[in-house]
């Protein structure tokens, strides 16, 4: 059973982010949208444990987020891939459901 | 007009668009600026991620209300402060950030940027100095 993970809210504001990849089984997808996007930047105190998650899991990020919120793609940590909203139905679709970590 | 002059801060502590706070605080102190008050503006926590440089909220369907904030200057808005351990905990530095530029416009005293980085303990000096704070 594949779960596709999502996170909305900035990991410097909630723990979302953090209980998700805690949480999230080997192989899961993980998807930050809205303010869940500013964890895939360079730079920034998370980028530690989102580069370890990224061994064990796929990690995307929404582009019209980053985008809206000026930050370019190439601040984003390499590995984690952007997608549009059509690639955020896709994983929805390709998982078997989907967990909202609010 | 009130001949009381007071010292407002408005304590900014939300990224944009994910809520409304952000784009609230911008009403009101565009709003209070009819008042004739000192109105000083801080940023903390996700609050600095409202000034980043180069928002285009095109593919989002939202309004881009990032340009207001290189003319508070126009409204009354004496200076801007910005935490230094938030932006760097977020990977940032004072050339992510917009500037605003400031005008008096009776002495004609001039102010090509009016963000400061500061540090946590100043942070801590304003909220004591100001008169009101205003949280979002």
């Amino acid at each position: 059973m594949s779960i596709l993970h999502t996170v909305n809210k900035s990991t410097f504001e909630r723990n979302s982010l953090e209980s998700c990849l805690k949480f999230a089984r080997d192989g899961a997808s993980v998807l930050l949208f809205e303010d869940g996007v500013y964890a895939a930047v360079t730079g920034t105190s998370a980028e530690d444990s989102v580069k370890a998650a990224l061994d064990r899991l796929s990690i995307y990020v929404l582009g019209p987020d980053l985008k809206a919120r000026g930050l370019s793609e190439d601040r984003v940590v390499e590995g984690i891939r952007v997608v549009d909203y059509a690639g955020f139905v896709d994983l929805a679709a390709e998982n078997d459901k989907v967990q909202a970590w609010l | 007009m009130s001949e009381v002059v007071k010292k407002f801060l408005y304590l900014n502590r939300k990224a944009p668009y994910g809520t409304i706070y952000a784009w609230e605080s911008l009403e009101v102190v565009l709003i209070g600026a009819a008042f004739d008050q000192e109105v000083s503006l801080m940023f903390v926590d996700d609050g600095v991620y409202q000034l980043l440089k180069g928002q285009d909220t095109a593919g989002i369907g939202m309004k881009n209300f990032s340009p207001t904030y290189r003319t508070l200057g126009d409204y009354e808005v004496r200076s801007v402060f910005v935490d230094q351990d938030s932006l760097a905990a977020r990977g940032l530095t004072q050339d992510d950030l917009v500037q605003i530029a400031w005008e008096d416009w009776e002495t004609g005293e001039e102010k090509e940027n009016i963000v400061e980085v500061v540090d946590s303990a100043r942070v801590s000096e304003l909220m004591e100095e100001s008169d009101v704070i205003f949280s979002f």
